[in-house]
């Protein structure tokens, strides 16, 4: 709303008239976004037109894809913590947002999707770009709601914040008809503060801090395992505190990943499927597990009936749904990370725990000689994957936000990235999303433009959502893309080798010529083949002041080590 | 072990609501038996009465699923033993079989049923009951001709003592707090 008709419109009731469509984006800009994603069509037009007018206060980011939007809205909010905001229109707009919605739900990722919607009176008709995305969106969202009258605009976005950002973080929808955009409403913003049915300001139960100081205080062997959790409460230090106090080693999951310096002492590395040796051994010697943030993903835990067993188990979680979901809790403790380890970590002893502390530097030390040292140093003349890692952490000197896609890559980037800081490791965790990295990574250099972001790809998922180099090209965002070429689905290929006789179903990748591809965008690249050459390309890329695309051509069929294999316990963990 | 629950779920009066309560069943591949949707005793709570056979294990998990839902306030399940329940049952049967002492109106004074409407072609007959009692009903009047049957979804009043309204308002009290 031009600043004339703002003041024109200033009713004494400190209420101002305009449209829904205004009202959406004044509600928007009261959230405090200053910037989205999004793609325009038909039924979202009237608030597009809206947006015009506030260029300067809400910045539109056009996405090539609507499912570019809402992955760069994620990345937006994986790096900065705050709300991600994303827009499309109705039907195949809307249905194009929901694999990042479910992505999101997933991975606990804070989003207020908008949808355009048709004329309420045509609600049901089969309209033209009519699709019911309130009924489709409901089992991947936290929260969804059709607003088909201009008045329900302010309460309905301010509500979808608030349940987006509180408790466990998550998605939310809000589906808005053509007709509540146009018609007009008398506009007050008024900040949500919570409902009957949804609370999170939880009491910590101080009777079960206790009991939890207690199993830890007297733990010979404890262990704690991390995830999000501690990422989303900014627990960070807390957490820190907590492990360091009591001398305890500390695992994470990949969504857990960057909350603790990797070098730090007690980070004793990833756990799961292609996690590190010693944790996953581990997991099923300590005497006290302590789960912090975390849900235990199957992919973290395997076989659940060996998981375990001989620990007390400790869980600290935000969300009830979570306790005894998988792993059965014998202390739980509800609320927030950051709140819960401060109170946990006042009734803890100082401890060291030196001699359990070194059985797992034997285990490193282990997976170092049988798999680390050969990653980092191939005797082959074809690259690692993990040698790349390597190179872009010496030029980073970990301190850039890696973003990743899905597959083998992902996997190698977890585990041999180094990170000094939180929220630096944004990658799809829970859901798996392939196409994820690229528009996530847009998003995230947004968020976060003081930052190196390195999004690293494979070939297969760069195709799945390359159109949005566009996007990088029109925004001119400084992403630096380093594409890791097996010319092949690497993943899916290395399970064919170990579980389906080498059948190489629909796993080759013929590939276009990524640089002529990305030289049309006019971003900047060049290809490595060879290993004398890798550090200064990746040495360029990073120094390079706008976006670069890094392609380099790896071992084709090289694969990712440790293993848990599907069905197999954590202590059942491979080193090849 | 598998056994039969009553699960109530209050939330607020809000359209869509149905179905986020379903998905928490659906995507487990769990049945629902039968489904009852109604008001409650507080103004703007609803409340559903959803029968199924599971596990304990699996009926906390559910349970907890349905209180993250935003819109949901709270979720309980009762074994059958604590909770009072019923169900109601119609029955459309040719009237000429219920006439002149025939041993179908023998049939629904010994199950103590009602005769709801009666039309010179056909009668309406209640009857509430558990379901095997109005089953029991059903088999016995099969063989004289049964035109139409409905039987509703269970609905359960609990036994334990706390009531929905001193849940609600320590809820809306907890956001005055806030």
């Amino acid at each position: 709303m031009k600043v004339v008709e703002k003041e024109k419109n200033q009713s004494t009731s400190g209420t101002r008239l305009m449209s829904g469509a205004q009202a959406v984006v004044q509600a928007l800009i009261d959230e405090g976004t200053d910037l989205m994603f999004g793609y325009p069509g038909g039924a979202i037009m009237p608030v597009y037109d809206a947006l015009y007018d506030v260029e300067k206060e809400l910045e539109h980011i056009l996405t090539r894809h609507e499912q570019g939007a809402i992955h760069a809205a994620q990345g937006y909010a994986r790096a900065t913590g705050k709300v991600g905001v994303c827009m499309a229109t109705s039907g195949p707009g809307a249905t194009n947002l929901i694999t990042g919605i479910a992505d999101a739900q997933i991975d606990s990722t804070p989003l207020v999707c908008i949808t355009g919607q048709v004329h309420s009176h045509l609600l049901g008709t089969d309209a033209f770009q009519e699709t019911d995305v309130i009924g489709i969106s409901m089992p991947v969202t936290k929260w969804n709601y059709q607003v088909t009258k201009a008045e329900e605009i302010p309460i309905a976005i301010a509500k979808a914040f608030y349940i987006a950002r509180s408790g466990r973080p998550g998605p939310v929808l809000v589906d808005i008809t053509k007709d509540a955009q146009f018609d007009e409403l008398e506009y007050k913003y008024q900040p949500f503060n919570g409902m009957r049915s949804y609370q999170t300001n939880t009491q910590v139960d101080m009777t079960s801090v206790n009991s939890a100081a207690h199993l830890i205080n007297s733990a010979k062997k404890p262990m704690v395992l991390f995830g999000q959790g501690v990422i989303l409460s900014e627990a960070e230090t807390e957490f820190k505190m907590f492990i360091e106090k009591a001398g305890i080693p500390a695992a994470w999951t990949i969504m857990g990943l960057s909350a603790l310096d990797s070098d730090h002492y007690l980070n004793v590395g990833m756990l799961g499927m292609h996690g590190n040796y010693a944790p996953n051994k581990m997991t099923n010697e300590c005497d006290v597990l302590i789960a912090v943030g975390m849900r235990f993903d199957d992919r973290v835990t395997g076989d659940l009936s060996r998981y375990a067993k001989q620990a007390k188990v400790v869980h600290l979680e935000i969300d009830p749904a979570e306790i005894d979901k998988n792993v059965k809790a014998d202390v739980a403790v509800l609320g927030d990370a950051k709140e819960l380890l401060l109170a946990l970590t006042k009734l803890l002893n100082e401890n060291e725990h030196k001699e359990w502390l070194n059985e797992f530097r034997q285990l490193e030390r282990e997976e170092h000689d049988t798999v680390i040292k050969e990653e980092l140093n191939p005797s082959v003349d074809e690259l690692s994957m993990g040698e790349v890692l390597d190179a872009i952490n010496k030029n980073t000197g970990g301190e850039a936000i890696v973003v990743t896609d899905v597959g083998q890559h992902q996997m190698v980037a977890c585990r041999y990235a180094k990170f000094k800081q939180s929220k630096s490791m944004i990658t799809s965790g829970g859901l798996g999303t392939m196409g994820f990295c690229l528009p996530a990574a847009i998003g995230a250099k947004m968020g976060r433009p003081d930052k190196e972001v390195v999004a690293v790809i494979g070939d297969g998922g760069f195709q799945m959502t390359i159109q949005e180099l566009g996007t990088i090209f029109q925004s001119k965002t400084p992403v630096k893309i380093l594409v890791l070429n097996n010319e092949f689905l690497g993943m899916v290929r290395q399970w064919q080798e170990l579980f389906f006789d080498k059948r190489y179903a629909s796993t080759t990748m013929i590939n276009p010529d990524f640089q002529t591809i990305v030289k049309g965008y006019g971003i900047k690249t060049a290809k490595v083949t060879k290993r004398e050459d890798l550090n200064a390309a990746v040495s360029d890329m990073i120094n390079h002041s706008g976006a670069y695309f890094l392609e380099v051509k790896v071992g084709k069929e090289n694969n990712v080590f440790p293993m848990i294999p599907t069905g197999a316990s954590v202590s059942e963990i491979r080193l090849k | 072990m598998k056994r039969r629950y009553t699960i109530s779920v209050f939330t607020e009066d809000q359209v869509g609501l149905l179905n986020r309560v379903t998905i928490i069943f659906t995507r487990r591949k769990i049945n629902i038996e039968s489904i009852a949707a109604s008001d409650s005793e507080v103004a703007n709570v609803h409340r559903y009465t959803i029968v199924i056979t599971e596990t304990e294990d699996m009926l906390k998990k559910v349970a907890l699923q349905l209180e993250k839902q935003v819109e949901i306030i709270k979720a309980f399940y009762h074994e059958d033993a604590d909770v009072v329940y019923q169900e109601l049952a119609l029955y459309k049967i040719p009237t000429e079989i219920l006439v002149a002492g025939k041993e179908a109106e023998k049939i629904v004074r010994a199950h103590y049923a009602r005769v709801l409407s009666v039309e010179s072609n056909f009668t309406v007959i209640e009857k509430t009951g558990h379901k095997d009692e109005t089953q029991a009903l059903f088999d016995a009047l099969k063989p004289y001709g049964i035109l139409e049957f409905v039987r509703s979804g269970r609905i359960a009043i609990s036994k334990p003592m706390r009531t929905l309204t001193s849940i609600v308002e320590e809820l809306e009290n907890n956001i005055k707090i806030n």
